[in-house]
């Protein structure tokens, strides 16, 4: 192969067309109140883990949601499952067991 | 598709293109990338069609790359093109057509900036008097070269030799067109068909006997985007958009493609050949690629022209598939032949991607 | 004294303010331009937040007509002032004198192949918001065949000053979302997208609405402004979108793609104006006297406004409107009586 000093730069496009939402549909079985997210970001801005490191459970789930969660599950390891998320969701999604649900279904 | 629904957006975007009397301007890059194009141009509308094309050797560059590539200020560019349109007005002339689509977008914006802005206007006609003595007079009517083709493309269809038909099939040629960004992206009423759903190649081909095809991609930009090619640390996005067409139009099996702009031919068919030698993949048929012409090449084959004096030997991909397609005469032993016979020097030939 | 009113627009605002108008002892004049009364709302389904019938809601609107005169097919010709009493003469010959005159010409609904990038009509599986309520009254489109993924696009020719439309349409958020989940009901294995820029639910019960789209109907949300659409080689539909949340582009292939229409001004507009004097606001609405304190007077004495002529609005909203303006009228003929 040549070596042209440059090479295609890979895609970042969402393609939901490829996306496998079978362990999302899964997910949603055993919480359904996952669908309740708006994304508003209260969980984000109250997380006391989030100070340190780069776990977002609002895009966590937002990318179960696309199907595109391979390069941001790991941000879970960080939760210390403290709960503050619970106490300000404003859906009322009990985001402690939500964690601990997708930990379950995604293997983590 | 609904077609109708398509000609009633092209019925909405007709734009008056006079028939005869224009000051042609050449393109700075096109001459390099096909030299046969603009010849070509000259020929059919002067020769064939026996119409009054003017060009002056003090015609400059437009500034469009620099300006683009932010190396040239605003000003200086508007400058630049003041000088341009008197030199038009110098030789008596008021319509006004390029050859450079980038030349068209950037000619048709600041003949917006100026009727936007009457004070800026003012600026450059000062400057341009300051600096070469000349008095700015707008054109009348501006057209791209491709507009001018389109308006004769009947009678270029009257007096055609070979057409976009497959004589092995009888079958219309599959034809992708791939419309320069800055053709009518900016301001889709100053393009034949407008922007989103141009018609000023699909037209061409509708004429030729082609058959238009629509692709998901068909939109998006060849991927030259100036700044993504010019810096070579850059290369891979501009390929990656390139990749990403034709990855979109595989499924459409294209017998070729026409263009109107100067980088889109010039990226479509050279990235071809990268992207053959870093992934192995080929678009065309048999492990060739898909050959990609200006709009001039198309119209001059359509016309029976020698395809080697097109300049079609300066294409990467390969462009005899096409040829025997259209029953076009070629002759194997003069490909690399220039002027008076004089042998061009002969190119190396790519691993992955067939050539002839 | 007994006073003709004129009332131009035989929608949700005419019809109901006839009846009021009749109901403070005028007689109420209605005309109509189509067929048949009942505007836009004559051709929706269902409304939200709770899925009501219209052909319901306008039987009941309609269901006391009498000591109404009115007129369908029938479009105003020429409007005159003469001192106290305005003149106008019908398309279909008929003049008449009335002591005020009420606009409830409401809106038109945004064209939506003005989006050429959407491809409405050129596209096959490409449909509007009313396309869609069509077909839940007809249960026929050719377009409409057994979806398995379903877009809907909010937004289109509202908040874009391109379309020439800056304003929000208001309804077509609770709209779209209505339509999704009567869309997951018809086809249960269908996925559905709305692209929304905001999600305005603004109004009593309609967060519920998206409350249940989310969590009964499982009707995902993107939050992006759709930019694109193509047709592949099997004729679906190629989307694409920013997903904002995410903060990368997205594409999706769709068998049916929804565009909510927005409000646009009546087209007539700029004509009514030159004719009567009634101010037009730089978005292309009518505006009132005062848009806190006199919501239903315009600027010409004697004429009124009422519903989505100065601005969307929903159904309820107009029909009170309608009633504000028929008790505007009255008091105008009771303070010219003094």
């Amino acid at each position: 192969m040549i070596d042209f000093g440059y090479t295609l730069t890979p895609s970042s496009t969402i393609e939901i067309d490829d996306a496998d939402l079978s362990l999302f549909d899964q997910l949603c079985a055993l919480e359904p109140d996952a669908l309740k997210c708006m994304s508003c970001g209260s969980c984000a801005a109250s997380c006391t883990a989030g100070v340190f490191t780069d776990v977002n459970l609002r895009k966590v789930l937002l990318s179960l949601q696309r199907g595109c969660e391979k390069d941001l599950l790991f941000q879970l390891k960080s939760c210390m499952l403290c709960g503050k998320c619970y106490i300000v969701c404003p859906r009322g999604i009990n985001t402690r067991h939500l964690i601990l649900s997708i930990c379950k279904i995604y293997n983590i | 598709m609904i077609f109708q629904g398509k000609q009633k957006i092209w019925s909405d975007y007709q734009k008056e293109i006079p028939d005869d009397h224009w000051f042609y301007v050449r393109s700075c890059i096109r001459q390099g990338f096909f030299p046969g194009s603009e010849v070509a141009f000259l020929d059919i509308v002067r020769n064939k069609l026996d119409k009054d094309f003017f060009e002056t050797e003090h015609h400059t560059t437009c500034g469009g790359i620099a300006y683009h590539a932010e190396a040239l200020p605003q000003e200086t560019m508007m400058t630049i093109i003041a000088r341009q349109f008197a030199l038009m007005a110098e030789h008596g002339y008021e319509n006004y057509v390029c050859s450079c689509i980038t030349s068209f977008g950037l000619y048709t914006e600041v003949l917006e900036d100026w009727r936007t802005f009457p004070d800026l206007e003012d600026k450059i006609r000062e400057h341009l008097w300051n600096s070469c003595k000349r008095e700015l007079k707008k054109p009348k009517y501006l057209a791209h070269a491709s507009d001018i083709i389109y308006k004769f493309r009947n009678e270029i269809a009257a007096r055609a030799k070979h057409r976009l038909v497959n004589k092995f099939t009888g079958e219309p040629l599959r034809v992708v067109e791939h419309i320069g960004c800055h053709y009518s992206k900016m301001f889709p009423s100053k393009g034949v068909g407008g922007a989103e759903y141009p018609y000023v190649l699909a037209g061409m081909i509708d004429s030729w006997g082609g058959e238009v095809i629509d692709y998901p991609e068909r939109r998006h930009c060849c991927g030259f985007g100036f700044r993504q090619y010019l810096v070579k640390a850059n290369r891979g996005y501009s390929m990656s958009n390139t990749y990403k067409k034709f990855e979109s139009m595989e499924p459409y099996k294209p017998d070729m493609i026409i263009t109107n702009c100067p980088g889109c031919p010039y990226f479509m068919d050279r990235w071809q050949y990268v992207i053959a030698e870093q992934t192995g993949k080929t678009y065309g048929e048999n492990g060739y690629g898909i050959p990609v012409f200006t709009y001039e090449e198309v119209a001059g084959l359509v016309l029976g022209y020698d395809p080697w004096d097109l300049g079609l030997q300066l294409h990467q991909v390969a462009v005899e598939p096409l040829l025997d397609k259209m029953g076009v005469k070629y002759n194997k032993e003069d490909k690399y032949k220039g002027k008076g016979d004089k042998l061009l020097q002969m190119p190396e030939f790519p691993m992955n991607i067939k050539c002839c | 004294m007994k006073r003709n009113v004129l009332i131009i627009g035989g929608g949700p605002a005419g019809i109901e303010a006839a009846r009021r108008i009749r109901d403070y002892g005028h007689t109420p004049i209605l005309i109509e331009k189509e067929a048949r009364l009942g505007g836009h709302l004559a051709k929706w389904h269902k409304l939200f937040p709770d899925g009501e019938s219209t052909e319901e809601v306008l039987t009941a609107l309609t269901s006391d007509m009498e000591g109404i005169k009115w007129f369908t097919d029938t479009a105003i010709v020429s409007i005159n002032r003469l001192k106290h009493l305005y003149v106008a003469i019908f398309s279909n010959g008929i003049t008449v004198q009335a002591d005020a005159i009420l606009f409830a010409t409401g809106f038109s609904l945004f064209p939506a192949e003005k989006k050429e990038e959407y491809g409405y009509g050129i596209y096959n599986n490409v449909v509007t918001n009313a396309d869609l309520e069509h077909f839940f009254n007809t249960g026929n489109d050719p377009r409409i065949k057994d979806p398995k993924v379903i877009g809907f696009v909010h937004c289109v020719g509202s908040r874009d000053e391109k379309a020439g439309n800056r304003q929000c349409s208001k309804v077509c958020c609770a709209t779209a979302v209505k339509q999704a989940c009567e869309m997951k009901e018809r086809y249960p294995d269908a996925s559905i997208y709305c692209f929304y820029m905001d999600l305005r639910m603004f109004g009593r019960k309609y967060e519920d609405l998206y409350l249940n789209a989310q969590r009964k109907y499982g009707i995902f949300f993107v939050r992006g402004r759709v930019s694109e659409v193509s047709e592949d080689i099997e004729g679906r539909l190629v989307v694409k979108a920013e997903d904002t949340l995410a903060g990368k582009p997205l594409r999706i292939t769709m068998d049916l793609l929804v565009l909510m229409a927005g409000m646009s001004p009546c087209i007539e507009n700029p004509e009514i104006a030159s004719m009567t004097g009634i101010h037009m606001g730089e978005d292309g609405f009518f505006m009132p006297r005062d848009l806190m304190l006199r919501p239903v007077e315009s600027h010409s004495k004697g004429i009124f406004l009422a519903g989505a002529v100065t601005g969307p609005k929903t159904i309820p909203e107009t029909l009170n409107e309608a009633r504000a303006a028929a008790m505007a009228i009255d008091n105008y003929f009771k303070q010219k009586a003094e």
